[in-house]
């Protein structure tokens, strides 16, 4: 963990934790990392390395995968949480968006909506973040009625997004929000996400593949390879690492594009320092 | 003609019947993907109930009805919580023996508790035969059908409007999703599992008050198979349709043919109509494609 970093005050605190799955499969080998309040955090890295599982360990969807955090603790707004499920971390404020959107096909995006708000008791509060989500995206407005297995991959991101903003959570992790979308869409929903940060203060914790885009939000970044974080710092610095540039931003040092064989050179040698 | 006429009339107030008691399996299917094979004897239970409330405690008829909803909810509540809660995750084949268990267990509960013999209800309702047109209706079988299908729109509405009906819809659709929400998935089945048992129980009322009780009444549940099935095990709309065309189909069946046949093809005609249905869809007709077949 970095110096620059400690000195702000965190809603997240992952220290050192271990996830089995299964009773045998080691996924995250002692992963720390942390959100400071009010700010966006990503977790980058490439397939299998364990930034969903991290996800899940946070949100409590783990034990409900047959996974299990073995060792270290997480700790959420000054709180040790104790491998609670989401029904209970949702109320507390943690909510993930899950890895391909999930959203309810069989019902209506309103119903969708609804379900997002499922732990509130504020009808006023929800009719007003309602009409933010509105204002965020005003097609979903528009379709309100429809089944929402019938919308289009962004909307449904947007509908999956607008789930997350009706729980009114402290930290919103998105796992993968760019996935199967248009670049311009893409753009367009992190804007969105930058946004909300900004405007409610949601603290967000970012898991992508596209590192540019996730980068370009965030202050703070952290890498993982293979169950462990290899590289974290403020992005400016992330940034200038010319690692990042090479395997994560595909900025070769001579401008060309780097072949497989080397990366996976490099990753073997990242292996074997960490 | 009149014959035809009479026949459809009884067909769909008795159809109407078996759509509340199919509703009460789908429920607990939809919501858990559990096939209740206890689904008769919770109907046979709950009229049980009634006659406990109503004949031995002499409760009026409508504190009965009532107390049986939540009796029946509580046994619901109690199988769930109590066993099927333990199986989650086991494979399919066991917990359905588990249930078919309990189907056993349940019958011989009732055996022991109000003893074999035929039970019948005092008069709920006027006497006298209801005539529409033509037609005459037995009052019991009526006033059972105003009741059922009030039961059913009144579920229907809970299921499409209420917080946790869509919840429950929620839950049916992406389990781990509806977790992500918030949704405590594990209590959405104990909600499915008691409105299943309310449902049953309240088609077992109405059952036991056209035709007496016994403990044996639960075997009429396994009419309700031919009617999730053609209504597909996850469809409420489908439960309320094949209700109606097995009650139909009996009835019309069993008018026509059993003159000739000397009986039985009330029993039968449903399940020959079910297996041609299969045949063009196997899916049932409302069923989703993804869905088990039996």
């Amino acid at each position: 963990m970095s110096e620059q970093q400690s000195d702000q005050e965190a809603i997240l605190k992952v220290n050192n934790i271990e996830v089995v799955y299964n009773h045998v499969v080691l996924v995250l080998k002692g992963l720390s990392l942390r959100v400071p309040k009010g700010q966006i955090v990503s977790l980058l890295g490439s397939n299998g390395a364990g930034k969903s599982t991290t996800l899940k360990a946070i949100s409590g969807l783990l034990p409900l995968e047959d996974g299990e955090i073995t060792d270290g603790w997480i700790e959420f707004a000054g709180e040790q949480l104790r491998q609670e499920l989401p029904n209970v971390l949702v109320r507390k404020g943690i909510f993930q968006v899950m890895e391909g959107r999930r959203i309810f096909e069989d019902l209506t995006v309103e119903e969708n909506l609804a379900c997002g708000a499922y732990t509130r008791r504020d009808r006023s509060g929800v009719k007003a973040d309602l009409d933010k989500c509105f204002a965020y995206f005003p097609v979903l407005k528009t379709r309100l009625g429809r089944l929402a297995g019938y919308l289009s991959g962004g909307e449904q991101q947007m509908l999956a997004i607008s789930r997350a903003l009706l729980a009114r959570p402290k930290l919103m992790m998105l796992d993968e929000p760019s996935l199967g979308l248009a670049p311009l869409l893409v753009e367009e929903i992190f804007a969105i996400i930058q946004e909300i940060n900004q405007k409610e203060g949601t603290s967000i914790l970012l898991v992508e593949q596209n590192a540019q885009m996730a980068l370009s939000v965030s202050s703070y970044g952290y890498i993982m390879e293979n169950g462990r974080v290899v590289l974290d710092g403020p992005v400016e610095r992330l940034l200038a690492d010319q690692d990042v540039q090479e395997f994560y931003l595909g900025l070769g040092q001579s401008g060309g594009r780097k072949s497989y064989r080397e990366v996976k050179h490099y990753k073997r040698r990242k292996r074997w320092l960490s | 003609m009149d014959i035809l006429l009479q026949l459809i009339v009884s067909g769909i107030a008795v159809g109407g019947v078996y759509a509340l008691i199919a509703l009460g399996f789908v429920l607990i299917y939809k919501a858990t993907s559990i096939i209740n094979f206890a689904t008769g004897e919770f109907m046979m239970i709950g009229a049980y109930f009634f006659y406990t409330f109503m004949v031995m405690a002499g409760l009026p008829p409508i504190p009965s009805f009532l107390l049986v909803m939540f009796c029946s909810a509580l046994l619901g509540l109690f199988v769930e919580r109590a066993i099927l809660r333990h199986m989650l995750g086991q494979p399919t084949i066991s917990i359905v023996m588990v249930t078919i268990g309990l189907s056993s267990i349940l019958m011989g509960l009732a055996e022991m508790i109000w003893s074999t013999d035929f039970k019948s209800f005092p008069a709920l309702f006027p006497r006298a035969p209801v005539i529409i047109g033509d037609i005459i209706v037995r009052s019991n079988l009526f006033w059972g059908f105003v009741v059922a299908m009030l039961a059913v729109i009144v579920f229907a509405l809970l299921f499409k409007y209420a917080k946790v009906g869509v919840a429950m819809r929620a839950t049916a659709g992406d389990q781990m999703a509806a977790f992500s929400m918030g949704i405590n998935v594990r209590s959405m089945f104990t909600v499915a599992w008691s409105m299943g048992a309310i449902a049953a129980a309240l088609g077992g009322v109405i059952i036991g008050n056209i035709g007496g009780i016994q403990p044996t009444l639960g075997s009429i549940g396994l009419k309700i198979f031919p009617v999730v099935i053609l209504g597909g095990l996850d469809s409420i709309a489908g439960a309320v349709v094949g209700g109606f065309i097995v009650g139909l189909v009996e009835n019309i069946a069993g008018g026509y043919l059993d003159p000739y046949v000397g009986g039985g093809v009330k029993d039968l005609a449903p399940f020959v109509v079910l297996v041609l249905i299969l045949f063009i869809k196997p899916y049932g007709l409302f069923g989703k494609q993804d869905i088990e077949r039996l």
